[in-house]
């Protein structure tokens, strides 16, 4: 049984028009010391997942099926109470934005040290001393002055830095990392990856990285999860995944991957995601498919597996095959 | 995180927005009723001859002070008049001096805010400096000292409420015209050659309608309370005309004695107008302006 | 250094305010009814002997001339003199205006005891019974007449139930005020140890204080709550959510600290507020104060105090909102620090 085990999510958004369907039965699994990329363009349901994790779906939006279980435990069902002792102690997230996630009025100092007294049970003195060292580990320099600084007077990269620190304030097992490094320059951000590959290496925590950038996941992740439309299409080792992208939107995905050794023209994926306020019975990504069948207008196709550890979710699985090879 | 609720797949628009916001007025009923509420009240104002049981001004000592009862169901004052009947008597004035003095504050702050915001330069300082100063003054303070200034007359009354709601007209269609000026239908308008007067009254003045209606409904309120507020203070409408904030001045010196009806209603009256306004106002703003929707 | 630099535009930025703020007084007192040399020279006087008043009075002087005058006289503390009570407006002022203070100040933490945890809550639990009946009362608050508002309590409190006192002043009568030392009757007579007076003054201040709390409490909560909403959406209130700390922490810590700063920044509307509800509070409850000065001084076509109590609001109005604008330089540390 693995860490983390995510099965038949399904999250509906309440609006005018009619319940919207942002993930639809997601199974997930994340064992320990992995790193997952969950990856999809804005819109396919990612960070709603990443937060149904953390149960911190807020309306109009609402878990309405499905078990979220770490170490066997269903977080869905827990007290309110029990789940914030979970949150942040051993289910933590690395924020989108880090600017806009440390509060503005508070120092970072206090914002860090508060959470080694939460979780930590420390002194308020100790706990400050601890919010210096995990600054350091995670490469602020000047830890000590920064500690009485405010996030704007940090830049983009030291703030998510900051954020990486508190979430591993409490060794968490689950790390949650919502496009880490989202308007951040590329080798700040490229640092920022190594740091937490790194860091899941010497914690051994989980990690489960959102991100819509299939680049960054070939050199962070373990393994991939293709989310569409609120659906799985597509899971696998990235070895696999990468050689061999049976579902033809994870194929779009890897094309539109900018590449410095081969000269290829990027294609754009065509259309949009689709509305999921009236959700077709059938495959959400047949309206942008070039091999979609007869059968993709009525059936969902199912998440089979295809080979050991990579499963596809599309009923034109021949075509597929034929446009890999 | 963000990303999560506002990057959701849209509904698609299918019907028009004018569609779409009685749609969405459909669904208020608060906005609604207090609409209702506003229509009925004017109905009545309008035909008050007619809705009114009796005569505002006949007296009878034979019920002088009279409570509530089925004849006189508000009651009557000190000299036997029915309460009912002044109290609908008195919506005339009491819309219409609000209304009167938020069109003309609407109009002349239009048009110097736009003036102001299109032309910009020195005109511009200088207005926004004279707005800046009128300001300064709490609204109802300036009233005070403008009613004082010019005299209590009906049509002093409404100048005295139009100016003190101006500089928030002019302030708001400048800022409008800030922002609208540099959009591209306005470059468009331009380029085809338009001269300027025609580019700000037919292409620019209609987009700055919606923030001006809301603004107006919420003011129709806050007027109808400077001018009872006043007219309490003996500053605004004297006796023998009847307008309800006098009319909860001359109730009041009659509450020692336990009449209360005749300090009560009149209140009531103000409150709920007042209520409705603010209603619409509000319901308004949660339509036209999207940006505020969900704010309230 | 940048905060300094804000300081200093801050303050010049009120010099052009205060000079359109005395030219629209100036005017106001220009256009009053009435010659005021005719009053002070009596009605019997002959028509030279007017002149001579109107010259000494210089009103025979170009308009701007006069406005020069008008604005020197305001340096020197001239506000002119009332008919009514025979003494220089400037005296009547400084003796009525620690009632006014008092009151003002009273009302304004009721109104932010009362209004800051009601938006707190409406946006805490927003959409629910708690939110509907907090925005029912907030937006009743708005919409009732203040000196309606000051009827009914005193119906209900003084004359039905009794237990509010007569609202005649500060003190119930029979009672000498306590030892002047800030002019506050609560605070004096906390501070001379008169425990009669404080619980005389403390009923007297209760009932006028709600009825302009009141009438601002609803601006507060709505700002609040407005405020409160937007910041709980934020991104570092749903991080705080997620490192797992307490509710109480999150509401009233991380996200009410933010919210109070544009709080802050109303403050000097709702003074703006309670200075206008002065005028009529104060008259309903027989309250000593420039408001009540004011109303009374406008039934006897008193024009001179009137005037004044305009110019006199205006300019502590400007003076409120300077100070606001400087407190929020300083309470936010993005201005503080940037």
């Amino acid at each position: 049984m693995s860490l983390l085990e995510v099965s038949g999510l399904t999250v509906h958004f309440a609006t005018d028009d009619g319940p919207v369907e942002a993930v639809h039965g997601l199974d997930l699994s994340v064992g320990a010391g992995e790193i997952l990329g969950l990856v999809g363009e804005s819109g396919s349901g990612k960070s709603v997942t990443g937060f149904s994790i953390l149960r911190l779906i807020r309306p109009p939006g609402r878990i309405v099926r499905g078990s979220v279980r770490l170490d066997g435990r269903d977080l869905l069902t827990l007290p309110e109470e029990e789940m914030r002792r979970i949150r942040g102690a051993r289910i933590a997230l690395v924020p989108q934005s880090p600017r806009t996630a440390l509060n503005p009025v508070i120092t970072i100092g206090t914002q860090i040290a508060r959470l080694f007294e939460l979780h930590g049970d420390l002194s308020r003195r100790a706990a400050w001393n601890r919010g210096i060292e995990a600054l350091d580990q995670v490469g602020v320099p000047d830890a000590a002055r920064r500690m009485g600084q405010y996030a704007h007077q940090l830049s983009g990269g030291t703030c998510q830095r900051v954020m990486i620190a508190m979430a591993l304030a409490s060794s968490p097992q689950l790390l949650i990392a919502d496009e880490p490094t989202t308007g951040l320059d590329v080798s700040i951000a490229a640092r920022i990856l190594g740091l937490l590959r790194e860091l899941g290496t010497r914690t051994g925590a989980a990690i489960i990285l959102i991100t819509h950038d299939l680049g960054v996941v070939a050199e962070t992740c373990h393994r991939v999860a293709v989310m569409h439309a609120g659906q799985l299409v597509e899971t696998g080792t990235v070895r696999a995944l990468f050689r061999q992208p049976l579902h033809p939107y994870t194929r779009a995905l890897v094309r539109s991957i900018p590449r410095i050794d081969r000269e290829v023209a990027l294609e754009p994926i065509p259309g949009a995601v689709p509305s999921l306020l009236h959700a077709s019975p059938g495959c959400r990504y047949m309206a942008r498919c070039p091999h979609a069948l007869e059968v993709c207008r009525k059936n969902k196709p199912s998440l089979d597996v295809v080979e050991a550890d990579h499963r596809v979710a599309c009923h034109a699985l021949e075509a597929n095959r034929a446009a890999v090879a | 995180m963000t990303d999560a609720a506002t990057a959701l797949p849209l509904p698609a628009q299918r019907r028009g927005p004018l569609a779409a916001m009685w749609r969405r007025l459909r669904r208020n009923p608060v906005t609604l009723g207090a609409l209702g509420v506003i229509v009925v009240l004017t109905v009545v104002a309008v035909l008050a001859p007619v809705v009114a049981p009796f005569d505002p001004e006949a007296t009878d000592p034979a019920i002088a002070l009279s409570a509530p009862t089925w004849q006189n169901l508000l009651g009557t004052d000190v000299y036997g008049r029915d309460q009912l009947s002044r109290l609908i008597h008195a919506a005339r004035l009491d819309l219409i001096i609000p209304f009167a003095s938020t069109a003309a504050a609407l109009v002349i702050g239009a048009l110097i805010g736009a003036l102001s915001g299109y032309r910009g330069g020195w005109v511009d300082q200088v207005i926004m400096r004279m707005v800046e100063a009128v300001l300064a003054f709490p609204a109802f303070v300036l009233a005070m000292g403008l009613t004082a200034a010019l005299g209590n007359s009906i049509g002093n009354i409404i100048l005295t409420l139009a100016i003190t709601q101006v500089p928030i007209y002019i302030r708001l269609i400048r800022g409008e015209m800030l922002r609208v000026r540099e959009m591209e239908y306005a470059e468009a308008a331009r380029t085809v050659g338009n001269p300027s007067w025609r580019i700000v009254v037919v292409h620019l003045l209609p987009n700055c309608i919606p923030p001006l209606i809301v603004q107006a409904t919420l003011a129709m309120g806050f007027a109808l309370l400077t001018m009872a507020a006043l007219s309490f203070l003996g500053l605004g409408i004297r006796p023998p005309d009847a307008e309800w904030g006098e009319m909860t001045a001359e109730g009041a010196s009659h509450m020692v004695t336990g009449e209360w009806w005749l300090f009560v209603f009149p209140g009531l009256v103000i409150m709920a107008t007042v209520l409705a306004f603010n209603l619409i106002g509000d319901g308004l703003r949660d339509l036209l302006d999207p940006r505020m929707r969900g704010v309230r | 250094m940048a905060l300094a630099l804000y300081v200093l535009r801050r303050l010049m930025s009120v010099i052009p305010t205060l000079f359109g703020v005395t030219l629209i007084s100036f005017f106001l007192t220009y256009m009053l009814p009435g010659n005021p040399a005719q009053v002070k020279a009596g009605p019997l006087a002959t028509p030279e002997y007017l002149a001579e008043v109107e010259r000494q009075m210089g009103l025979d002087q170009p308009m701007w001339v006069q406005y020069g005058r008008y604005v020197g006289g305001l340096f020197r503390g001239d506000l002119g003199e009332s008919a009514a009570t025979g003494r220089p407006v400037l005296q009547d002022f400084t003796q009525r205006l620690p009632a006014t203070l008092e009151l003002t100040l009273a009302s304004l933490i009721l109104a932010i005891l009362i209004g800051v945890p009601l938006g707190v809550l409406s946006a805490v639990h927003r959409d629910t019974a708690i939110d509907h009946v907090g925005r029912i009362v907030g937006v009743a608050g708005v919409a009732m007449p203040t000196f309606w508002t000051g009827l009914l309590f005193i119906y209900v409190l003084f004359y039905l139930i009794g237990i509010a006192p007569a609202p005649l002043g500060r003190l119930a009568s029979g009672l000498t005020p306590p030892t002047a030392i800030t002019g506050l009757y609560v605070v004096d007579s906390l501070l001379t140890g008169n425990w009669r007076t404080l619980w005389s003054s403390l009923g007297q201040l209760a009932l006028p204080a709600a009825t302009l709390a009141f009438s601002v409490m609803a601006p507060v909560a709505r700002m609040v709550r407005a405020t409160m909403l937007e910041i709980l959406q934020s991104d570092y209130i749903t991080a705080a959510w997620a490192a797992g700390l307490p509710r109480r922490r999150v509401i009233y810590g991380d996200a009410l600290r933010n919210a109070l700063i544009p709080v802050v920044t109303t403050l000097g509307v709702v003074f703006g507020f309670l200075m206008a509800g002065n005028a009529v509070v104060e008259t309903v409850f027989a309250w000593p104060g420039i408001g009540n000065y004011a109303v009374t001084a406008l039934m006897t076509k008193d024009s001179g105090p009137i005037q004044s109590f305009v110019l006199f609001v205006a300019v502590m109005y400007v003076i409120v909102n300077l100070i606001v604008d400087l407190l929020y330089a300083v309470v936010d540390p993005r201005t503080r620090l940037s």
